[in-house]
């Protein structure tokens, strides 16, 4: 395995201990660097796979990009960073993004943005130092005649209100007792 | 009680689903099931005050449409007869047949004609609706007819450029190797990149009739020489990009796509790649180099993609729009589609009605109807219910219109020469509480977000936009900053590498134009 650097960013660090976190960040690009095998230009494709695995681009996982595809590391980054979607930190346990281009804004976006950063107490585009929420912006979910719109943990909503995204985000974090009572 | 042929269908379009059609299907599936009646899921009419939208087949042919229904209104409807024969007819949410309903009839669907009707990955349904016809007669032609066919159409792409089809066609056509190999290959590419934001007919297309996308896909390959393709749809639309690979495979399965398409010499073969956040890879160029795996950064022109595209290669990128509309001009003739339309707008445009609206969706019709027509006739005017404030045609690139200039018709020069654009035909109603300076702002703010950094009019000046309309927010040396945003828009239009750069001072010009009209009081403020 490639020497690797290990920053802050990876997060899984402290979780599990190093070694089996770079493990797993091995294990984990050559699966998805495997799966596009053949295909023409596959880094953007091959991230996208990283970021489902691991939910975020790490550090470790650029290096390896890298090499595995024969690509300088600087191109790996380079990459990484012009996309909003490659996150290089993970993100909260639950994840909101609200649509603020000029449709939704029509209907009362930036209110229901602001209202909504206020009662969870997250910034717009950070993610709560107790890890719980990440607030993201999105420009444009095509949901342009429903707004405003959003998406909480991936699913769409429209005609959304600050109480049902509030409601949406404290039953996504309320650990469902039918399934174990995961604390997650 | 004889119970409806049916299938109920309920659509499974992802903004249906963002306000509950899937907890409306569950709440339906007993029911359904009990009366031996199939639910189905199809794409949405695009009525989308309707939505959550449920249709019954009956067995006069018709389909009988209820909405919009919540999971509370099913056991009422079921018990009022909703999944009788013909449906009960006297309950508040009973719309009637719905070929009938006002925000459908007088529409001309030609793009969007299987929209709804469909369940959307099914091979039955499509070729039971015309699909294949176009790609058929496609394949008895020659390339350099298909070419011509398009051509004379008047088809124009409807990214927003513009710019006629089959001209771009021809230019790959011409461009070697003469004979398809997949080792020189040629591409076409889709860009279903649709992030202007009061736009979503990409969506709908692709989530309720994918095929027609492959169809049109197979017979550019066919007419330009192509062996591959490509669909570039952003990563916000995931539901699209799940219909889509599923139709790929079923289109695979019954060989549309691979090897010899429909037993002819054509090989062709698609697959869907997947954006990543970056508006700008809505530009051609952009997304070609999204597309090999890199930055999206804009490239110049020339060299034309036409020529030298994806890899280097010929490549024909289309918007989706425009690919899926080609099986209908090749299945019913170019004449027919030209016959639509004005002057050197021909055919229809799906045009989308989003914001602040009564009757939001789609309304597909020929170039030429009024933005009025749209907005007040079709749209309803405002949901709030208060005067129009301005509504802004075309996309974040597009001008702001004031309530008063809206007599203007949808056509390329037309809407050009009163300072605005078609776009991808997205159309976004503020209601008289819009803040104009705002969105001024606004506009320069999502350029400087969105700006791929290549050009420095486009990243360095939509940051110093940001800046100087800010300084004109807090009432600051007025004149001379309004003279400095001018100077700036200036550099911005012709000194950009793309549109997103270019063409961003038309909203930031015509808001403030009108904002500059609203502040000498020549407009009723709000």
């Amino acid at each position: 395995m490639a020497r690797l650097r290990v920053t802050g960013h990876d997060a899984g660090v402290s979780e599990v201990g190093l070694e089996p976190w770079l493990d797993q960040v091995h294990r984990v690009v050559s699966t998805a660097v495997a799966a596009h095998a053949g295909e023409r230009g596959p880094l953007l494709a091959v991230l996208h796979d990283v970021v489902a695995e691991l939910g975020h681009v790490p550090d470790a996982a650029v290096r390896l990009l890298a090499t595995e595809l024969n690509l300088s590391r600087a191109e790996v980054h380079g990459v990484v960073s012009f996309y909003k979607d490659l996150r290089t930190a993970p993100p909260g346990r639950c994840v909101v993004q609200l649509c603020r281009a000029e449709a939704c804004q029509s209907v009362g976006a930036e209110r229901l943005v602001a209202e909504v950063s206020e009662r969870l107490r997250v910034r717009l585009e950070t993610t709560r130092d107790d890890g719980a929420v990440t607030l993201d912006e999105v420009f444009c979910f095509g949901n342009c005649a429903l707004g405003p719109s959003g998406t909480v943990d991936g699913r769409l909503y429209g005609r959304l209100t600050a109480d049902r995204v509030v409601a949406l985000v404290e039953g996504a974090l309320t650990p469902d007792p039918a399934e174990g009572g995961d604390s997650a | 009680m004889t119970p409806p042929v049916g299938p109920v269908y309920v659509p499974a379009d992802s903004s249906a689903r963002s306000i509950g059609a899937d907890d409306m299907a569950d709440a339906l599936a007993a029911s359904a099931a009990q009366a031996g009646i199939r639910l189905a899921r199809n794409g949405s009419r695009g009525l989308f005050w309707l939505e959550p939208l449920v249709e019954v087949r009956a067995a006069d042919g018709l389909r009988y449409a209820f909405g919009p229904v919540t999971p509370d209104d099913v056991p009422a409807l079921v018990t009022a007869g909703l999944l009788t024969d013909p449906p009960a007819v006297d309950h508040p949410l009973a719309l009637g047949p719905t070929e009938q309903l006002p925000g459908l009839q007088g529409q001309q669907r030609v793009t969007f004609a299987r929209v709804g009707v469909i369940e959307p990955t099914s091979a039955e349904d499509y070729l039971a609706h015309g699909g294949l016809v176009g790609l058929r007669r496609a394949l008895s032609m020659t390339p350099a007819d298909v070419v011509a066919e398009v051509t004379a159409s008047g088809l124009r792409g409807r990214g927003g450029a513009g710019f006629p089809t089959g001209i771009k066609w021809r230019t790959v056509l011409e461009a070697a190797p003469a004979v398809p190999d997949p080792a020189q290959p040629k591409f076409v590419c889709i860009n279903a990149d649709e992030g202007d934001s009061g736009t979503f007919a990409d969506r709908m297309l692709m989530e309720g009739d994918p095929f027609s996308t492959l169809e049109g896909m197979a017979i550019t390959a066919y007419a330009v020489g192509a062996t591959e393709g490509y669909v570039y749809v952003r990563s916000e639309y995931p539901d699209s990009v799940a219909t889509l690979r599923r139709a790929i495979e079923i289109a695979y399965a019954h060989g549309w796509l691979g090897e010899r398409v429909l037993g002819s010499d054509l090989r062709f073969d698609v697959s869907v790649r997947v954006g990543a956040g970056a508006y700008i890879c809505g530009e051609e160029t952009s997304m070609l180099s999204s597309l090999e795996g890199r930055r999206g950064e804009v490239r110049a022109k020339p060299p034309l993609p036409a020529l030298e595209g994806l890899f280097g290669r010929p490549t024909v990128v289309n918007n989706l729009l425009s690919v899926a509309t080609v099986p209908a001009i090749l299945a019913g003739g170019a004449e027919a589609y030209a016959a639509l339309g004005v002057e050197r707008s021909r055919g229809t445009q799906v045009f989308q009605l989003a914001g602040n609206i009564a009757r939001g969706g789609i309304v597909e019709t020929a170039f030429g109807i009024s933005v009025t027509d749209l907005v007040q006739t079709w749209g309803g005017g405002t949901a709030s219910g208060r005067p129009i404030g301005a509504v802004q045609v075309g996309g974040p690139l597009g001008a702001y219109l004031g309530a008063d200039s809206l007599d203007v018709p949808m056509d390329y020069e037309a809407l050009a020469a009163a300072g605005g654009m078609v776009g991808h035909g997205g159309i976004v109603v503020f209601d008289d509480s819009v803040d104009l300076l705002a969105q001024a702002r606004f506009a320069m703010e999502f350029c400087s977000a969105e700006s791929c950094g290549k050009c420095t009019p486009c990243r360095i000046g939509s940051t110093r936009g940001v800046e100087v309309i800010d300084a004109l927010r807090a009432g600051l040396d007025r004149e001379a900053n309004l003279a400095l945003l001018e100077d700036l828009c200036t550099v911005m239009t012709d000194g950009s590498l793309c549109a997103m750069g270019g063409l961003t001072p038309m909203p930031v010009r015509s808001a403030v134009a009108r904002w500059k009209q609203q502040a000498a009081g020549a407009v009723e403020p709000p």
